[in-house]
């Protein structure tokens, strides 16, 4: 490795050790001296791919996913350190890099931070590797003992002989265990006997970022590293006709300019705000192309025309529902809904750094998948993956936006092979970053259902009308015009995102329509909007039919017992049946997305001047394994500020075929005076694992709108409600 | 060569007069801790005090500050990162991502400096950053925690 990484490893272990011990830095793990030279004495070998254990005790923990905010690290490192039965205050952890991954046969599995995979995903194998581990260690101190393992017990990283009452650390006999051979039987402890995991832990990555010496990628410093500032034809689909460099290289500090790709142009500099500044006063003719004529209303129009359109391709389908809603005496019920486009508005907005020469490209970059990033790297310097190198950096927010595409690497890596040798630090402006997301897909959604005199659900037909983002993004996934996962939340009877009512009588289909925006997977992705559609028509059709909301939800949920028990468990605990404070009205919704069963709750209120106010919400979780029951509610409220973020204000537009907000002054952002207490009920029903960073998003809208009807009468159909009037006075 | 006097230390910057004070502070001074979020003073993640008030430093040009201004920024926050609002924010369990916290937090210290013992509506209107993860609730908890007022009892677990 060379001079640039090792001067990297000094900087972030130095941060490390200087916050005290209590939380340690993203080094990369490794000596990668010790790397070259197996048998170098220093270096502390790894029990296995998943644990190390140095001479003073200290337990590293190797976390393969991403930590951006959402706490799967410390989740991670307390499903090992249970297994390693090791002791919680040694626990530390790092990131193995995606080129060490690919090295040794992904030793670590999958990279990828998305869909609240990070835990459900992995908790089996990261168990096994704590559980392996542990048993290493036994047979070690067994071995160094002469006695059978079998007489060894192992808690809080000290391992008892029975008979004899002997002790000993882990440190004293990692190195003895690093050289055995890996136990092939691993047993796995039964949760409800967990010590570390399941308990309320706080997170191992909190003292850095209370002093501003957490690292995230735009703070990387490099030797010689120059800084650069990009912009992309703020149409999509443009290209870059031509500019005018000489008009800024004798600006302070200019290096060079340099079309990437063939629709952006990138300033390098001394300093990033000079290549900002000089990029801003840089001449630039764009060829906009045709894309420059769509609108926020041509959109419109093409998503409104797939409401009806002959062909759809079905994601769930029961009996005839053609028959039912034309079937002699019943009411018919129709609303059609609609959800905008948003950007995931990280609060870092991407950034990376490359350095490239022609033997080597290295990135050092904040990313939910590092293996991505790293074919990224590969396929933009050119180089083979094993030339390549990805450094993760510290996410500032994710959110769906650093994962699947890597847009900002690649054009990183395009700018550094200009300059070869230079580290090139790549920051996107704000303005960059709003103007080129992967933004939330934009749908519409007309349902109609048929009543029974009874007021029971006969048949209902839901057709929703839109963007995919599996096309946009893996287009191979898309069989026959399907995508499943336009159907988040509404599939069959099933271990995910299924609906949580039986209707005799369903369709559910969805019309393909493509705009040139582009899509990405933004935190909570179609759980999002297809809970809105649904929840908020049930509550039509529970007015429709005379009934309450709950009562009529629950007759179509007896065979949903996991729906609906977070359903009466966020009702129960809100109160739903007794009188709210007085002007305050409820509203309730449900899902189930991300492995995870979860309602809520809100009370909201609204003053004559239309001002609508969210009191309070409750919130009802079963994620199958409750892994860490503080860090689930950090993630319940803060889904609801990225929930109720999207309900009030959330909303790209498009004109003249780019998106009109540029910053957060035009796109704003829901702020702590407008946050609502927020009540968690956590209630694991075992047997399965799902996720938490992202399902409880997609009831925080509906719930509001359900309570904001309630409170006015007005059925708000499309967001964001900042768009809508509700004055009484 | 034009002076600021950051941290208690009076330093040499090279700057063109438009040059925001946080890109004086990050890419001269090296200090990375205040953190670049929108440039137009929206979301506070670059709040940092200049003469004990919170400053949102994007917005300002550092030649529009002089040396004999106290510009105080997180890494001088407290000699050991033990300032009441860190304490509290480490008691707390407050940052997700992280990438806001240090402008919460120095905005929610220059809250307290004028405002020692700070009501929910005081916090409404003058903890006005942005977090995209969410921390709101927690930020409120520990600024009273961190003003030495008993927090609300967190929501109870069943």
């Amino acid at each position: 490795m060379n001079v640039m990484t090792t001067s990297r490893r000094k900087f972030l272990t130095g941060s490390a050790a200087a916050a005290g011990g209590l939380t340690i830095g993203f080094h990369i793990p490794f000596d990668a001296l010790a790397q070259q030279k197996p048998a170098a004495p220093a270096a502390t070998p790894e029990i296995n791919a998943w644990v190390v254990v140095k001479p003073d005790d200290t337990v590293v923990v190797r976390i393969a996913r991403s930590e951006m905010g959402q706490g799967s690290l410390t989740g991670l490192a307390q499903l090992v350190a249970e297994e390693l039965d090791c002791d919680w205050s040694k626990v530390t952890t790092e990131y193995p890099t995606p080129g060490q991954n690919l090295a040794r046969n992904r030793a670590w599995g999958n990279f990828s931070t998305g869909g609240s995979r990070g835990i459900r995903e992995s908790h089996d194998y990261v168990r096994k590797g704590g559980a392996a581990a542990r048993m290493m260690l036994v047979q070690a101190a067994a071995e160094q003992w002469k006695v059978p393992a079998a007489e060894c017990t192992a808690a809080n990283s000290v391992i008892t002989h029975g008979p004899s009452k002997r002790t000993i650390t882990y440190g004293k006999v990692a190195g003895a265990a690093a050289k055995l051979t890996p136990p092939t039987d691993v047993p796995l402890k039964d949760p409800k006997d967990w010590k570390i995991a399941g308990k309320p832990l706080k997170r191992l990555d909190t003292v850095d970022k209370l002093t501003g010496k957490q690292v995230y990628g735009v703070d990387l410093q490099l030797p010689d590293m120059l800084n650069a500032a990009i912009k992309d034809c703020p149409v999509f689909g443009g290209k870059v006709k031509s500019f005018d460099a000489a008009a800024v290289m004798k600006r302070p500090g200019v290096k060079k300019v340099v079309q990437v790709g063939d629709s952006a142009v990138a300033v390098v500099a001394d300093t990033w705000w000079r290549a900002k500044s000089a990029l801003d006063e840089l001449p630039i003719v764009w060829d906009e192309g045709p894309n420059a004529n769509v609108s926020s209303a041509t959109i419109a129009a093409v998503l409104k025309e797939g409401l009806d359109a002959k062909e759809a391709a079905a994601g769930n389908k029961v009996g005839d529902v053609e028959a039912a809603l034309k079937a002699p005496g019943v009411k018919l019920v129709t609303a059609t809904y609609g959800y905008p486009f948003q950007n995931h508005a990280t609060m870092e907005p991407m950034n990376a750094t490359a350095k490239y020469t022609p033997q080597r490209c290295e990135v050092w970059t904040p990313t939910q998948n590092g293996e991505a990033a790293l074919a990224a790297a590969s396929e933009a310097s050119g180089l083979p993956p094993a030339q390549c190198e990805v450094y993760k950096l510290h996410l500032g927010g994710g959110f769906g936006r650093r994962g699947a595409v890597h847009d900002w690497v690649r054009q990183a890596v395009a700018i550094a092979k200009e300059m070869p040798g230079t580290p090139i630090k790549l920051i996107w402006s704000r303005e960059e970053d709003m103007l080129h997301g992967r933004y939330h897909p934009i749908t519409q959604c007309k349902l109609t259902a048929a009543l029974d005199e009874k007021g029971e659900l006969t048949g209902m037909h839901m057709r929703i009308s839109g963007q995919s983002i599996v096309a946009g993004i893996f287009p191979q996934n898309i069989r026959n015009g399907l995508d499943p996962v336009v159907f988040q939340g509404l599939n069959p009877p099933g271990p995910e995102a299924s609906i949580g009512y039986t209707i005799p009588n369903l369709l559910i289909d969805h019309a393909m329509r493509n705009p040139h925006v582009p899509p990405g997977f933004w935190r909570g992705v179609n759980l999002n909007q297809n809970t809105i559609y649904l929840e908020c028509f049930m509550d039509e059709l529970a007015q429709a039919a005379g009934k309450d909301p709950l009562e009529f939800r629950r007759k179509l949920m007896a065979n949903h017992p996991k729906h609906l028990a977070v359903l009466n468990a966020a009702a129960e605990k809100a109160g739903w049946g007794k009188p709210a404070p007085a002007g305050v009205f409820r509203g309730l919704a449900q899902c189930m997305g991300f492995g995870s069963y979860v309602a809520a709750c809100a009370e909201v209120s609204v003053a004559k001047d239309g001002k609508i106010k969210v009191h309070r919400i409750v919130a009802a979780t079963d994620p199958g394994h409750a892994v860490n029951p503080q860090q689930i509610e950090a993630q319940v409220e803060g889904s609801f500020v990225y929930g109720l973020t999207a309900a009030l204000y959330g909303e790209c537009t498009v004109a003249g075929g780019r998106i009109e907000q540029e910053n957060f002054d035009t796109y704003p952002m829901m702020r702590i005076d407008e946050m609502p207490k927020v009540e968690t009920v956590i209630v694991p029903s075992g047997g399965f694992w799902g996720g938490v960073g992202e399902p409880t998003i997609a009831v925080a809208a509906p719930a509001v709108l359900n309570a904001i009807f309630a409170a006015t009468g007005k059925r708000i159909r499309d967001l964001p409600l900042k768009n809508h009037d509700l004055k009484t006075a | 060569m034009p002076k600021l006097n950051v941290n208690g230390r009076v330093r040499d910057y090279q700057a063109e007069e438009d040059t925001p004070l946080l890109w004086v502070i990050r890419e001269q001074l090296k200090l990375t801790g205040t953190k670049y979020g929108c440039g137009v003073a929206q979301c506070g993640a670059c709040t940092v005090h200049i003469d004990g008030e919170a400053v949102r430093s994007c917005a300002m040009p550092a030649s529009a500050v002089t040396d004999k201004q106290k510009i105080v920024t997180i890494e001088g926050l407290s000699p050991n990162g033990n300032h009441p609002v860190q304490q509290a924010w480490l008691a707390q369990d407050v940052p997700q991502c992280g990438y806001c916290q240090v402008g919460m937090i120095m905005a929610a210290a220059a809250l307290l400096k004028k405002t020692p013992k700070p009501t929910d509506a005081d916090i409404d209107s003058e903890i006005t950053n942005i977090c995209r993860c969410g921390t709101y609730n927690r930020v409120r908890s520990a600024i009273h925690q961190a003003a030495g007022i008993p927090a609300a009892p967190a929501a109870k677990r069943t």
